[in-house]
């Protein structure tokens, strides 16, 4: 999910993956799989079907327990995230060994219970964020950052929208003052919210650092 | 000369701004940044086809020319223009998305890698596939 190729270039080379990474700068995975956040993922199996729609890829929100002069988190925090993202990896694992017969395979029913509902205004704010991301990239920056402002208006829980079109609003990176604002504004909130996974934590968000 | 924000990225077409915002594109382009194409039977995209809106009322057909914003309306999709109306971009209804994922088919979908080569979902049909997002920001 990125607008800048060159933002993307640094992480692709140095984590040399053996499969293919994507840029999708105009954020259509998001669009056609209704994800939000990033890391979400989906499992699709050999047929193309989907097995586990997009959901939280497995990340806790230790982050919001960031000690500012240390620039670590308490070690009780790291720990729920590195257990939430081994239980997700090792689930993986279960998939990729026993396909449909994992019990983290969901069956038909169980995947639509995860499906969202439909909702017009997140999808009028992924056109809006597609033209936003075009004017910007074209100049238009005060025309660009308005329609990326409505965007999120429209669809206030993408933080894909709303941490994209930061670079802009901000001009700087997507963690800035206004990112923390808006982190705090959730509360007790998730800012990831716990995957449907047996065995993943399902700690409530962890007080401010 | 018109810019629309297609699901092939940005096509430069020649397109008419009309009265209420419309926007008139001859048969070819709006087949061609759309998928939709005039048909004996309506505006048809691979399976649906919707009937040409006949007599009074909103007309998105005029002769051999469409009026895209307004068919987009009349079906309920989203779109958005730039002030000056040099673009446009034209998306998918929620609804339409919901029924697609219900079907629990993956949708489709191609993007360049960083060398851009393109690559497709279904270029890997047949093998069990983890779609992972992340971003640098």
């Amino acid at each position: 999910m990125d607008n800048d190729i060159e933002a993307a270039r640094p992480w692709i080379e140095e984590a040399k993956p053996t499969y293919p990474v994507l840029i999708d700068r105009e954020h259509r995975v998001a669009e056609l799989y209704d994800m939000i956040n990033v890391p979400q993922a989906v499992w699709i199996d050999e047929q193309g079907r989907m097995v586990r729609p997009a959901e939280n890829a497995g990340a806790f929100e230790a982050f919001r327990a960031l000690n500012f002069e240390t620039g670590s988190v308490p070690d009780a925090v790291a720990a729920v995230a590195g257990q939430a993202r081994a239980t997700y990896l090792a689930a993986i694992g279960d998939w990729i060994e026993k396909g449909a017969d994992s019990i983290h395979a969901f069956d038909d029913a169980t995947v639509r219970l995860h499906l969202g509902d439909a909702n017009e205004d997140f999808a009028h704010a992924h056109v809006l964020f597609r033209l936003g991301i075009y004017l910007r990239h074209g100049g238009s920056d005060s025309e660009a950052d308005e329609c990326l402002a409505e965007a999120s208006r429209l669809h206030p829980k993408s933080w894909n929208i709303w941490r994209q079109a930061a670079d802009t609003l901000e001009n700087g990176l997507a963690a800035g003052p206004d990112f923390w604002a808006r982190v705090t504004a959730l509360g007790t909130e998730h800012y990831y919210p716990p995957v449907d996974m047996a065995g993943m934590p399902k700690d409530p968000p962890p007080p401010v650092g | 000369m018109t810019i629309i924000l297609s699901e092939h990225g940005p096509q430069d077409v020649a397109a008419q701004v009309g009265d209420g915002g419309a926007l008139w594109l001859d048969r070819q382009t709006c087949a061609d940044v759309s998928g939709w194409e005039l048909k004996p039977e309506g505006l048809c995209r691979g399976d649906i086809c919707v009937p040409v809106a006949q007599g009074s009322g909103a007309q998105y057909v005029r002769e051999e020319q469409i009026d895209l914003a307004g068919f987009w309306g009349h079906m309920n999709k989203p779109f958005a223009k730039s002030r000056d109306n040099a673009v446009w971009a034209f998306g998918e209804a929620a609804a339409v998305r919901a029924t697609e994922l219900e079907s629990l088919e993956a949708p489709d979908f191609s993007l360049p890698d960083l060398d851009g080569n393109p690559h497709a979902l279904s270029d890997f049909r047949g093998q069990k596939i983890l779609l992972a997002t992340w971003a640098s920001w």
